[in-house]
């Protein structure tokens, strides 16, 4: 399958102290690549949490996998969090199969995942206060 | 879905993505890493490492790892015995259960991967040879791996591993072709020197015609060249020139070096020379065709009445026409004992004349037009007008003699064939 996403940026947008990432259509090595190395731009950035947006995406395959799991790892180590959201049903199976949903938040879309941030930025702060 | 058909449809396409990595022959590290990849997502397993066992160095070098201190180009040592004990296990080993050879790995690098806690260790072996290892974390499910489990990753551990060994093989292949290349240009230069201190070697023994060999092969270089020859034909007919006299060194040198022009007895002692040359030259195996017949024939004429062999028109090789005009317009074109150089123009009439009988029309005119060339500027280099050297100035007043040539030739004459 050819990697259209090679040649265009990893789509992104930034609320607040969140970055939403854009997955493209075919997560595999050249794709995968960039959106692991926006991801880490972003927790350098400061960003405290990452959504993955796989709305485009309708295969993940072994290296894909391999590169979100160092997603995670980059997450773990800044202490942020990663939420994946409109991810098909068919990766969902396999994220819940290799146990990456062990790791991550998965919600059904970025809207979701927006307010799960806010309920437990919300929560967070009460408990603060 | 069920899990099991996930499971094995997940392996079926990493299998498959594997497969096309290990294919890839451009960039050897570039697919061992992905193939590391595809290993480490086939169970979404988070920390790992590859390496490749250099026997020669004793060391593994890490090529590719995820979530490890280590980077890649760490070299870690492993003694040929201990390469060979972990070769002697083959397939995945769980450091649950570890062999002592599995411990004994980890515990000779225990700084290495003090932070990382290694779930596997899987020898790469090709042909009972431990060619690279690979290190696994644990998965992503948290689970131990399965017996199923380490039979799958065994398999793709057996890919990646094959697929080090093909592309090791593969650069020894190339290496091997290369070095014989290079063994082949070294023996091509070690010819073509010796061809050169022959050539100077007639040159020596004929002391009226120094440096007339090298001619001979440059103009007839520049003609065949002209005439549309590849650069190996282009080559080998430079050697035939530097070649056409050995047969020389047989003759008497007094014939040789006679001062004056040859007696009936002198002139049948020196026709010996192009069969002589023959001999001399047919043992040899040249790099390049045609070399010992260019030298037999370089006295044969057109018309039947040269000699070896009165061979007629087309049954003169191809080569040996070129030479027998490069040969003649040296000897015109310097002095000998018993006359002078002669005037370009006359040179130029005497190839008018003899056209036809004892020059091939297509190599004069292809001369022709080489002369040309160089005296209109539109040749690469002057390398004809070189070689005639400063006797010869005012060579453009040639120009309309030359033009005129070409005119008649093409006229009637055989268009030049590329060889």
């Amino acid at each position: 399958m050819a990697d259209t996403a090679a040649e265009t940026p990893v789509q992104t947008r930034r609320i607040g102290d969140t970055a939403i990432i854009y997955a493209s259509d075919y997560l595999n090595k050249l794709s995968g690549e960039r959106i692991e190395r926006e991801c880490k731009h972003q927790l350098e950035s400061g960003s405290r949490a990452l959504v993955i947006n796989f709305r485009d995406t309708e295969l993940v395959n072994s290296i894909g996998v391999s590169i979100l799991m160092g997603v995670i790892d980059a997450a773990e180590q800044s202490n942020a969090r990663l939420i994946f959201s409109d991810v098909n049903a068919h990766t969902v199976g396999l994220f819940e199969m290799l146990g990456l949903t062990r790791h991550i938040i998965l919600v059904k879309d970025e809207e979701e995942a927006l307010s799960q941030l806010k309920t437990q930025t919300d929560a967070a702060g009460s408990m603060g206060s | 879905m069920e899990t099991n058909t996930q499971r094995l449809l997940h392996t079926f396409a990493t299998l498959a993505d594997l497969g096309q990595e290990i294919a890839n022959t451009a960039d050897f590290e570039e697919m061992l890493r992905n193939s590391f990849h595809l290993l480490l997502g086939s169970f979404a397993i988070r920390r790992g490492a590859v390496g490749e066992y250099d026997r020669e160095r004793g060391e593994l070098r890490l090529i590719a790892s995820r979530g490890m201190a280590q980077s890649q180009n760490t070299s870690l040592p492993i003694s040929n015995e201990h390469a060979r004990e972990l070769a002697s296990l083959g397939s995945a080993l769980s450091l649950d259960n570890a062999t002592k050879e599995a411990a004994r790995f980890l515990e000779d690098h225990k700084e290495s991967f003090a932070a990382v806690e290694i779930d596997l260790l899987l020898p790469l072996v090709v042909r009972e040879r431990l060619i690279g290892i690979v290190l696994l974390g644990e998965k992503a499910t948290g689970e131990k791996f399965t017996e199923e489990d380490l039979e799958v990753v065994s398999t793709l551990a057996r890919h990646i591993g094959v697929g080090i060994h093909s592309h090791r093989l593969l650069e020894e292949v190339e290496s091997k072709a290369e070095e014989n290349r290079r063994l082949y240009d070294g023996l091509r230069a070690i010819y073509k020197e010796t061809v050169h201190a022959f050539a100077a070697a007639i040159d020596i023994k004929d002391r009226y015609t120094q440096g007339h060999s090298v001619r001979v092969g440059k103009y007839s270089e520049i003609i065949a060249r002209e005439m549309g020859w590849s650069d190996d034909a282009v080559e080998g007919i430079a050697i035939a020139g530097y070649l056409h006299d050995i047969g020389k060194l047989i003759v008497d040198l007094n014939v040789i070096n006679s001062p004056e022009r040859f007696n009936a007895k002198e002139s049948k002692e020196m026709s010996r020379h192009p069969a002589a040359g023959y001999e001399i030259l047919s043992p040899i195996s040249h790099p390049y065709a045609d070399i010992p017949l260019m030298a037999r024939h370089h006295h044969e004429r057109i018309d039947g009445n040269g000699y070896p062999d009165g061979l007629k028109g087309d049954e003169i090789p191809a080569g040996a026409r070129i030479v027998t005009l490069a040969d003649s317009f040296d000897a015109m074109t310097t002095d000998r004992p018993y006359r002078k150089k002669l005037a370009l123009r006359d040179v130029l009439e005497d190839f008018r004349v003899n056209t036809g009988t004892q020059f091939a029309p297509e190599v004069v005119c292809a001369f022709c037009r080489a002369f040309l060339k160089e005296i209109e500027g539109t040749a690469k280099e002057q390398r004809l007008i070189k070689l005639l050297g400063k006797n010869y100035d005012n060579v453009e007043s040639v120009s309309p003699l030359l033009s005129q040539l070409i005119s008649d030739l093409d006229g009637g004459a055989m268009a030049a064939t590329a060889h």
